[in-house]
């Protein structure tokens, strides 16, 4: 490929990760105004207008902490694993339609791309649990990967529903399938399913027993501080984002308008455009809050009910969802 | 076809360059003064007992077999999942049926209480770690003589 067509991809990886970044970043300020709405408090509203300023006051902080890892820790690993966890996140965002033919890559794996991603968060998460080489990151490092290999499965599972409907492990694919009716209502259980899945797999409440503060302190990233923390932080943040921007794709027409159909095809190319890419990230953003409600509504599981969910239910159910679908899809 | 992955490639390094930049930084900016009460794991406060280098619950290893055993079976839908249509009945009930033998094999792993992570909890203390009256007396008396 020569290098003026890769101009366009090189412009929109620029946006693309500006846009992660900042939606990562406001989702921590959101996280925070709404829970504290949600608790009758009033929330970060200093830095700022309405404290907008908070994410960046965060990070100056952050930066200017000191940068500790214990005597006893492996420091390569303690090093390398939020590492992992950043790029593990970021790398999402390629194959991820945010408008018709705006995409960094259409690859033609795209959905397998997504989930091999994915997966490696497991890694930065265990091996900081192992390198701090304390006790609860060890645990918290444990129960995490335990949980996250757990609802892969389910999740895999449900995925792949959506393939049978789409015939397609492409994105683009996938969300063009969905012209005529979402997903979501074509295949509710595998919505349900990866809806639950994917709040194990970033570890948010009521699947946050990798840092479940009573029992853990912080659990795999209470030995990082510093910047080394955020990367954490931010990390998860991303993968909210980035989760809710998956099952946008997935189950709720990704950059499809609602009723797009009836007006779209009169409008110029650039007012499709900028109406596709609106309507994604209004439909993320919309997840990234019931994301954030749900941690500040629903209690903490346990860890047995933790494992019975994803095995004993999650998995069969998900086993039925697909052969379901694959009947429908003989049938009509 | 394999220049579509370019960005992709693109995008991975990007992502280790901000991920390397953020790490870097951190140890760059931020003060640095240690102490050796500093560098010690947190314990809540107490001197750490032990290392964290400890072994620990063999159903976490479990958990990794059986993670790996239904993901590969997973995985070998895919190609099915993309032409469900064309590859017709005969294929579908083929994987209906292996669907069903993996079901077994789960169900089989639920009745040997894999997934059963409290079965220690719920069970009765065996009568030789039971606190009997007659051994913990004599303890006592050495104790306070």
């Amino acid at each position: 490929m020569a290098f003026e067509s890769l101009q366009p991809k090189l412009l929109l990886l620029a946006a693309a990760l500006l846009a992660l970044f900042t939606m990562a970043a406001y989702t921590v300020y959101f996280e925070r105004r709404i829970s504290a709405w949600i608790q009758n408090r009033i929330g970060p509203n200093r830095v700022g207008p309405f404290g907008l300023l908070q994410p960046l006051a965060d990070v100056l902080k952050l930066l200017f902490k000191e940068d500790i890892a214990p005597a006893a820790a492996d420091r390569l690993l303690h090093r390398l694993a939020p590492m992992i966890s950043v790029t593990a996140a970021v790398a999402t965002i390629g194959v991820l339609p945010f408008a018709h033919n705006l995409i960094l890559a259409d690859v033609n794996i795209g959905i397998l791309y997504i989930l091999a991603i994915t997966s490696l968060n497991v890694y930065g998460i265990t091996l900081s649990g192992w390198a701090s080489n304390s006790k609860y990151a060890l645990l918290g490092g444990l129960r995490s990967s335990a949980q996250l290999i757990s609802y892969e499965i389910a999740m895999g599972l449900a995925v792949l529903s959506v393939v049978v409907q789409s015939e397609s492990l492409m994105t683009s694919q996938i969300v063009e399938a969905q012209a005529e009716i979402w997903n979501v209502l074509r295949n509710p259980l595998g919505f349900l399913i990866f809806l639950i899945t994917a709040f194990a797999e970033t570890n948010r409440l009521p699947f946050d027993l990798p840092e479940a503060e009573q029992e853990l302190v912080a659990g795999y990233h209470t030995e990082y501080s510093s910047m080394k923390f955020g990367m954490f932080y931010v990390a998860e943040y991303m993968n909210v984002v980035l989760s809710s921007a998956v099952i946008t794709t997935l189950f709720f027409g990704g950059y499809l308008v609602p009723f797009g159909h009836l007006f779209m095809s009169d409008l110029p190319a650039w007012a499709r455009t900028g109406l596709e890419v609106l309507s994604f990230f209004g439909k993320t953003g919309f997840f990234v809050f019931v994301f954030i409600w749900v941690r500040w509504t629903i209690p903490r599981f346990k860890y047995n009910q933790l494992m019975r969910l994803g095995w004993v239910y999650l998995f069969p159910l998900a086993v039925l969802n697909l052969v379901l679908v694959a009947l429908a899809r003989m049938l009509f | 076809m394999l220049e579509a992955y370019l960005p992709i490639c693109l995008l991975l390094l990007v992502a280790l360059g901000v991920a390397a930049l953020m790490a870097g930084i951190s140890e760059w900016i931020g003060p640095r003064r240690p102490n050796p009460r500093k560098l010690i794991p947190y314990e809540s406060g107490m001197d750490p007992v032990g290392t964290a280098r400890e072994r620990y619950s063999v159903q976490f290893y479990l958990i990794a077999m059986l993670f790996i055993v239904f993901d590969v079976e997973v995985v070998l839908l895919y190609p099915w999942a993309v032409q469900v249509v064309e590859l017709g009945w005969p294929v579908f009930w083929a994987v209906v049926l292996f669907l069903v033998v993996v079901m077994i094999g789960d169900w089989y792993c639920y009745k040997k209480g894999v997934f059963d992570w409290d079965r220690e909890a719920r069970q009765p203390r065996p009568p030789s770690e039971a606190l009997s009256q007659e051994k913990a007396l004599p303890v006592r008396e050495t104790v306070e003589t």
